[in-house]
């Protein structure tokens, strides 16, 4: 009936007899481990060979020097004293750092009313809203980003449409070029991917854990504060993360609305590996930067775990 | 109470609408000022016009930057949704040590900065001799491509009972026939938007393909060296619209199928 | 051919997840043809085994073979078994006839051929017509009979079922009860049913094998399980069951006599085992086993020893019969008894608090390894 008796006709439990394919075959079926790592390696391989391998060069390559063409190969950390000497470095970081929390928070902050009002309010027409909220975001990162230049610049939408209601006699030279641009588009730029993890924590919240705390005495706002929103937590530190995290390495925005005084790390990086082509600093700022957003991100992560365990 | 909550639902409509508006309205400015007939983006409208449109027709360098970026992006789609096809069977289906470890180094790039990624890779590729150019701006996609894709698979095979694949087994079918005659049918919805994600993230990507695309430039570093020319603004707004109408076209369809999908396999899936 | 009594043969098999044994260096041998269940609480390894039966999990020790081959290094997709699922199973993006077809494909059946086959399997289970209803239009109980003719239209050596009655309401599940053992005789395969129910693993089984924490306690028919438990815990789990503590005093005429608390020195016949004197034993006795009466002269004489004075602590009617609870003195837990509710004049002749007396037959109490 069945393939498998009909392949072995009267095959005894012979163990000994068994050929190699049969012992692979035996093993293969009877180790999830193995199917495990089979399955898994191919994407593990790219991620591996692409970012793993290349980060640890980068580290490497952090520890070399160069000098115009020639690079170096002996390991120094001249690199590393340089940046920590330089305060135009340390002041990159540091408003690198500050403008990305401030996005973060921003939007974090303006995000969750409005997954919250998606979540609960909104009964019957919640994917129409989902399609509005996450439609702009697959149009290019790059033009959204430059739609905020075309508004706030000197000869822009904001200034000549004032200007051609009457309200300013001059263009406002304030509005582009500085922090203040860089993180109004940015908070632009990221609205949806704060919304969606919020959205998704809020949507799993079991109804009658609600009515249960309105049941056991709580008020709505009591109500939000002590199960509402510790439930949602999770979903509020990864968009926290997501956003922090590409935000302080974002290259476009500081370049096109940033000017000089809302450059960041990105903007740094790539001149060492262009104009200066000084590839070893680039890589130590690279490192750098690496280092302190993930120390940054676990602290936030600590702490706002502990945060919500002190709320709830 | 409900009359608290009825009011703050109120309020939060009327917040939810402003927030749409924030993110509407700097995006349709750019579909706006590509009918303006001025050079200048600023208002009033100098007049009416569809000639920036024209002009996309007849610019080679935005068709080939175009065809570049389409290159890449089907490309990067294909192999990182493959990839992930088997990296989610693997996350869900089984359990085994160095699972949870294996996951997270799947989802690493997700969290890594792509500026950190584009320069890494731009090292490794110089290094190891590789150089640059479409294929280097491929592997860099389909690496961060992959998190995506896997999430997006990992969620759909979660959605759907193990027991059907043992099922298909167990009628006699060897786990390629079950894989093709169970687990594609119903996981096909999460395939074609994995395939979709991955496609946009690709084409939309920027830094990663500015280092390592070298003299093939993908549309996005494409519009970047226009972007110093204020004569040619215009024409990059036209092709922003262009690209607008595009996405908006591509999530409705993606959406379709999602729903299309769930009707077929959503109930089903429940006991 | 294989020994028929040895058709499925389970040897010393156990399967660990991680630190957790799930079963236990269990051994087990099915007949060709029998209707074999396995019983147990959840958690207890019943399921795993069907699962090492089927393919789904290998053995971390031991060997299962099935019609005299080792199954080992057979893959599940090509095992002579076939399974009902505890969920169904039914593929959701076919339709019931494609669902009852899905096995069939390497077969290669012209157009024909394969119509009528699933024709016949829907016959079977009266679902004539249905052939392309969707899944999701479909009752439970029609679900279930659907995955049932999808596995037994492969002609399968052994049907697996995975709890397959669980989902179902309860008059619904009687009248599956019935219908699945009719088919499996007119069939003759061999069947493993898994379930939790005990009353379900009594009406429908030839062999019934007890399971609890990985390991088999007991495999016999239903009767033999009911009236001759081998251990406390088989006794307690299938029915329920009165226990009382004592020692055994010595011998009579074959029969223990036995000291056992509120009874003092009795006479017990039916007995598990072999036990010294003085050694500690459970004496076991059915509710239904136990005679109840208003006073001492009319308890039941002809072979009936006791009438031990007792007092109600609970009763409830239950129409056909009434069950009891009665506090003996020295006896911690109240004793539960069953009467049959013959007499319509009895009706509320036992109330809570009454005294009572308990009489049974010499054979009714088994005496029990104490745990």
């Amino acid at each position: 009936m069945s393939e498998g008796a009909l392949a072995r006709p009267g095959t005894a439990p012979a163990a000994a007899g068994d050929d190699l394919l049969t012992r692979w075959r035996r093993r293969y079926l009877r180790s999830e481990g193995i199917r495990g790592w089979c399955l898994s390696a191919p994407a593990l391989f790219v991620v591996i060979a692409a970012l793993a391998v290349p980060i640890g060069l980068l580290v490497l390559f952090s520890f070399w020097t160069q000098d115009y063409v020639h690079i170096d190969t002996s390991l120094t950390l001249h690199n590393y004293q340089l940046i920590a000497r330089r305060t135009v470095y340390l002041e990159v970081f540091l408003r690198s750092v500050a403008i990305s929390g401030l996005v973060t928070l921003m939007t974090v902050t303006l995000a969750y009313p409005l997954a919250y009002y998606v979540a609960f309010d909104v009964t019957r027409k919640k994917m129409v809203w989902l399609i509005l909220i996450t439609l702009p975001f697959w149009t290019s990162y790059l033009l959204r980003v430059f739609a905020w230049k075309i508004i706030l610049g000197y000869g822009g939408v904001v200034n000549s449409g004032l200007q051609w209601l009457g309200l300013i006699e001059e263009p406002l030279s304030f509005l582009l070029y500085n922090p203040f641009a860089v993180i109004l588009t940015l908070a632009h730029a990221w609205a949806a991917f704060a919304i969606l993890p919020i959205y998704v924590s809020l949507e799993k919240i079991d109804r009658s854990l609600l009515e249960a705390a309105t049941d056991l005495g709580d008020g709505p706002i009591e109500r939000f504060w002590r199960v509402t929103f510790p439930l949602s937590m999770p979903g509020v530190i990864a968009a926290a993360i997501v956003i922090f995290i590409p935000t302080v390495g974002d290259y476009v925005t500081p370049a096109l609305v940033g000017g000089p005084s809302g450059l960041m790390i990105a903007n740094l990086i790539q001149t060492q590996f262009s104009k200066a082509n000084d590839w070893p600093l680039g890589a130590a700022l690279s490192i750098a930067s690496m280092v302190t957003v993930t120390l940054i991100a676990c602290l936030f992560v600590w702490f706002s775990k502990k945060a919500t365990a002190r709320i709830a | 109470m409900s009359t608290i909550a009825r009011q703050g639902r109120g309020f939060r409509a009327g917040y939810a609408f402003l927030y749409l508006a924030f993110l509407y309205i700097p995006v349709l400015f750019l579909p706006l000022f590509s009918f303006n007939s001025g050079i200048y983006v600023a208002f009033p409208i100098q007049g009416w016009t569809l000639k920036w449109y024209g002009t996309l027709l007849v610019n080679d360098r935005l068709h080939e930057a175009l065809g570049n970026s389409l290159e890449v992006a089907v490309a990067a789609a294909l192999i990182s949704t493959t990839l992930a096809i088997f990296a989610a069977k693997a996350f869900t289906r089984y359990r085994y040590r160095g699972q949870r470890l294996s996951l997270g180094v799947v989802m690493l790039p997700m969290v890594m900065p792509d500026i950190i990624v584009g320069v890494s890779l731009l090292i490794l590729l110089n290094q190891v001799g590789i150089g640059l150019g479409l294929h280097s701006v491929i592997i860099g996609h389909t690496m961060i491509c992959l998190p995506f894709a896997v999430a997006v698979l990992m969620s759909r095979m979660e959605g759907f009972d193990r027991n059907l694949e043992e099922a298909s087994l167990d009628l006699g079918e060897g786990p390629v026939a079950t894989f093709f005659r169970v687990t594609l049918p119903l996981i096909l919805p999460g395939v074609v938007a994995s395939l979709l994600l991955t496609f946009t993230i690709s084409f939309d990507e920027f830094i990663i393909a500015f280092f390592l695309s070298a003299t093939d430039t993908t549309l996005p570093v494409f519009i970047w060296s226009q972007l110093r020319f204020p004569q040619r603004l215009p024409t990059v707004l036209a092709l922003g619209a262009c690209i607008l109408v595009f996405s908006a076209c591509l999530v409705v369809f993606s959406e379709w199928f999602r729903r299309r999908g769930q009707v077929s396999a959503g109930p089903g899936v429940w006991s | 051919m294989s020994d028929p009594a040895r058709f499925i043969d389970i040897q010393k098999v156990t399967k660990r997840f991680g630190s957790v044994t799930a079963v236990d260096a269990v051994d087990l041998q099915i007949a060709r043809g029998e209707f074999f269940s396995l019983l147990g609480a959840s958690g207890c390894g019943k399921t795993t085994l069907l699962r090492m039966l089927a393919g789904f999990e290998s053995p971390t020790e031991g060997e299962i073979l099935i019609d005299g081959q080792p199954m080992a290094a057979v893959a599940a997709h090509r095992r002579p078994t076939n399974m009902v699922f505890q969920s169904y199973a039914i593929f959701p993006h076919l339709n019931v006839g494609q669902n009852i077809a899905y096995g069939l494909r390497k077969e290669r059946l012209p157009k024909l051929e394969l119509k009528k086959r699933v024709d016949e399997a829907l016959e079977m289970i009266k679902l004539s017509g249905y052939a392309s209803r969707r899944a999701d239009q479909l009752s439970g109980g029609q679900r279930q009979r659907v995955a049932l003719a999808r596995a037994l239209i492969r002609r399968p050596k052994v049907l697996l079922l995975d709890e397959p009655l669980g989902a179902l309401d309860k008059k619904l599940r009687e009248e599956m009860q019935l219908e699945l053992r009719q088919l499996q005789e007119s069939l003759g395969i061999t069947f493993v049913f898994v379930t939790h129910d005990q009353e379900e693993a009594l009406t429908m089984s030839d062999r019934i094998a007890v399971m609890s924490a990985g390991n088999v306690l007991q495999v016999d028919d239903p009767h033999s399980l009911y009236e001759r438990p081998s251990c406390a815990q088989v006794a307690a789990f299938i029915g329920s069951m009165n226990f009382l503590k004592g020692k055994v005093r010595g011998r009579e005429n074959g029969h223990a006599v036995v000291e056992a608390e509120g009874l003092g020195t009795i006479r017990a016949e039916a007995v598990a085992g072999e036990f010294g004197e003085g050694a500690p034993i459970l004496l076991a006795i059915r509710p239904e086993k136990l005679a109840i009466t208003d006073s001492a002269e009319r308890a039941p004489l002809d072979n009936y020893v006791g009438a031990i004075e007792g007092k109600i602590a609970a009763a409830s009617y239950l129409g056909d019969r009434s069950h009891y609870y009665v506090t003996l003195p020295g006896v911690q837990r109240p004793l539960a008894v069953a009467a049959q509710n013959v007499d319509r004049e009895t009706e509320g002749w036992l109330q809570s608090g009454a005294p009572v007396w308990l009489s049974w037959q010499p054979k009714g109490p088994i005496l029990l390894p104490a745990e």
